[in-house]
């Protein structure tokens, strides 16, 4: 037998560990998107009159 | 680490009965509940006279969803005590042993903070707070307080089910208006009926938890009268609705055909005692629950559909 047999735990961890990076990759590319649309759309321009003071 | 350190961890985890995977996590987000949030909030974010940018629209919907598991997760942690006596419940994560009571806690916690941010951040503040405040609703006044407290927790409780349209419309429009608010009641007068119909087929599970569901406080004939007149309350409501500005033919047609069916169930359950039902293992109750999911559903989507032939000229009265 294998020391390095691959237990069904270990596929379990492996698929956790891969759910979890997915997520976050997610959370980036949902967060840079608003952010691109955010900008783009003037939503954190300062109001006129303050760029004129 | 070494092969000798990864087998012991392994015989460790082993003997923790089960080492939670990705979907036991997911699970307790409750993803069924989520859709329903997922799909009410859509139609109130839809349903709002204002267009929303596609992103941010989805970003909306994504956090409200995110914030409604949370309160799932927070639910779980806190009824594991329950859940594991309730048949219905047993096969939760924290219940079946794949998941400690602080990691949904954790989790809970954490998901509630990123998706009341988030959604501030990606629409506007009172969006964020409103979410904020349901996932408390549902968490704090629903869970740890009315459920255990008092036979009218279902439908005290049914309100926190109900605001994610008024969300998804606060998140499109950053204000108020009378339309969400029926929205929210259509769902809020449905709960009791839905949950009342599961009580009287689910007959002991209730009782050996303790929760002080109808059926268990004041008898199963006091719920069926109950289920009755809520669903002819919600029926009045929900036929009501159609004259709104979220309203209109198609709506009014969904609504005349389903709470005619609705209020036919409420009838039957109404005239039959414990021994009819018995005799054929609750077909009636079982048959009006099912109805009950199909009934939101096609509420809503009544809706959606109204709002979205606006565009073109069709929706609503006008």
């Amino acid at each position: 037998m294998s020391l390095r047999q691959t237990h069904e735990l270990h596929k379990r961890r492996y698929g956790r560990n891969l759910g979890v990076a997915l997520t976050l990759a997610a959370f980036i590319v949902i967060v840079f998107g608003l952010t691109v649309v955010k900008v783009t759309r003037g939503d954190f321009e300062p109001p006129r009159g303050e760029v004129q003071n | 680490m070494s092969d000798a350190s990864i087998n012991a961890s392994t015989a460790q985890s082993v003997g923790r009965q089960d080492e939670a995977s990705f979907g036991d996590y997911f699970a307790l987000l409750k993803p069924r509940v989520m859709s329903l949030v997922v799909f009410t909030a859509l139609v109130g974010l839809l349903a709002a006279p204002v267009p929303v940018h596609l992103v941010i629209g989805f970003c909306a919907i994504l956090f409200i969803a995110i914030g409604g598991g949370a309160s799932g997760a927070l639910n779980m942690w806190w009824d594991a005590d329950i859940d594991k006596v309730m048949k219905r419940t047993k096969g939760r994560p924290i219940p079946a042993g794949k998941v400690e009571a602080g990691e949904a806690l954790a989790l809970g916690l954490a998901l509630s903070g990123l998706s009341v941010i988030m959604l501030g951040l990606a629409t506007n503040i009172f969006a964020g707070a409103f979410l904020a405040f349901t996932i408390f609703f549902y968490a704090v006044v629903y869970t740890m307080w009315l459920k255990r407290s008092t036979p009218q927790n279902i439908v005290i409780g049914g309100a926190a089910g109900a605001f994610p349209p008024v969300i998804g419309w606060i998140a499109a429009t950053g204000t108020m208006s009378i339309e969400p608010w029926l929205m929210f009641a259509l769902t809020f007068m449905w709960t009791p009926p839905h949950f009342w119909a599961l009580a009287l087929f689910m007959r002991t599970d209730y009782d050996d938890a303790g929760v002080p569901m109808l059926t268990v406080t004041h008898g199963r004939r006091a719920t069926r009268v109950h289920i009755l007149v809520y669903t002819a309350l919600l029926s009045l409501l929900a036929v009501g609705t159609a004259f709104s500005g979220i309203g209109g033919p198609i709506y009014l047609a969904v609504a005349l055909v389903l709470n005619a069916l609705f209020l036919r169930g409420a009838w039957r359950i109404w005239r039959r005692d414990e021994d009819m039902s018995e005799a054929d293992n609750f077909k009636v109750e079982r048959g009006f629950f099912k109805l009950s999911l199909l009934y939101l559903f096609l509420h809503f989507g009544a809706i959606l559909v109204e709002a979205l032939l606006k565009p073109y000229g069709l929706g609503g009265w006008s």
